[in-house]
């Protein structure tokens, strides 16, 4: 699996440029017309990221995050989950900088090839940010009552922890 | 929501580092914590620049149109209330494609276009159908094919292979989907909310 995943990448570059080609895209400037939302949607993130980033610094050095975390321990160990990971799948369905924030921290700590860093980078890879999703699209459409929604969603969420320990275990070991 | 859990956060951190003794380390923290943001916005922005260039051209090229049509027999079973060809399934289609292809930008105004036509349906009614919870629960998991935030944020951090997650990520994004749309499907008839 290991090999797999060093092929990804190029693969995935040279058929979006082929596939262009042979539509007759004008790849280039296509390229850089993209590259330049992409350069919009880093800018918009950083202030966010600036705050979220120094309250998760805070917040480590403190010494509070690795309390938190030895708090979780035991569910941690039971879903075969890393502990340092946990903080990151209660912030994940609320807050997607948040979630970021906490991911650098657990790359620099564990770094992104070691267990902890495979699962979050899995767990916070296969999530999106809940209950942003659920106010952004309800409020457009003035949606007061959500039934069953926020109980079908958090269970996928929950699928999602539950398995990302599991997966990272397949296709790594430990 | 977010401003009350910010305050918490910095409100708990001092008081946490009154009490173990670490001042010095928070406020080394503060100072640093704000630099970091930034060098880790900096150190990514030629990789997300690159990857929304790919995106586009791949969207340019069509592969919008090939997805959607591919979608087609999968979103008929999921929004049985719409036919194919009404104006609400083409933006469910467009939607969940620009998804795949993780262009953000593309996929919430589709979103939102989607709920607009799914609400007329429903006469303005305060309360969500079934067809919208399923939608909604749809965007709520994650269905990028190539994560590339997260495959730029590993290779920021040293990462050897930033993209060997993939087959893990979309073995656990699928099993999580399914889950996801089973408990929309299931809890219809429940009268929760």
């Amino acid at each position: 699996m290991d090999k797999l995943g060093i092929y990804v990448v190029p693969v995935a570059v040279l058929l979006m440029v082929a596939f262009g080609v042979v539509r007759r895209v004008p790849v280039f400037d296509t390229f850089v017309e993209g590259a330049k939302e992409g350069l919009q949607s880093c800018f918009s993130i950083l202030p966010t990221l600036v705050g979220l980033i120094m309250a998760v610094t805070m917040l480590n050095a403190s010494g509070a995050l690795e309390l938190l975390a030895s708090f979780l321990a035991p569910v941690a160990t039971f879903l075969g989950i890393p502990a340092d990971v946990l903080p990151l799948a209660l912030i994940k369905p609320v807050s997607g900088s948040g979630a970021t924030a906490l991911l650098t921290q657990i790359f620099a700590k564990d770094g992104p090839d070691s267990f902890a860093g495979r699962v979050a980078s899995v767990m916070a890879g296969s999530t999106e940010t809940t209950f942003y999703c659920i106010a952004v699209y309800y409020g457009a459409v003035q949606i007061k009552k959500t039934r069953h929604t926020i109980p079908a969603a958090l269970i996928a969420d929950l699928t999602a922890f539950f398995v990302a320990g599991l997966a990272v275990r397949l296709f790594f070991g430990t | 929501m977010l401003n009350k859990v910010w305050a918490a956060m910095i409100a708990v951190s001092v008081f946490c580092a009154l009490a173990t003794g670490r001042m010095q380390q928070l406020s080394e923290a503060v100072l640093a914590g704000a630099g970091n943001a930034v060098q880790l916005i900096f150190g990514m922005m030629g990789m997300m620049c690159a990857w929304t260039g790919l995106m586009k051209i791949a969207d340019a090229g069509g592969l919008t149109a090939i997805l959607s049509r591919l979608l087609a027999p999968v979103l008929r079973r999921l929004f049985p209330a719409y036919p194919p060809e009404s104006p609400a399934a083409k933006a469910i289609c467009m939607n969940i494609t620009a998804n795949l292809l993780g262009l953000g930008n593309a996929a919430t105004p589709m979103g939102l276009a989607a709920m607009k036509e799914m609400a007329a349906q429903n006469r303005g009614s305060h309360v969500a159908d079934n067809s919208m919870v399923m939608f909604v629960v749809l965007n709520t998991a994650s269905l990028q094919l190539i994560p590339t935030f997260m495959g730029t944020l590993r290779a920021q951090y040293g990462s050897a292979a930033p993209f060997d997650i993939l087959p893990a990520v979309w073995m656990v994004s699928a099993i999580a989907l399914v889950a996801g749309l089973l408990a929309a499907k299931l809890l219809e008839g429940c009268s929760i909310g």
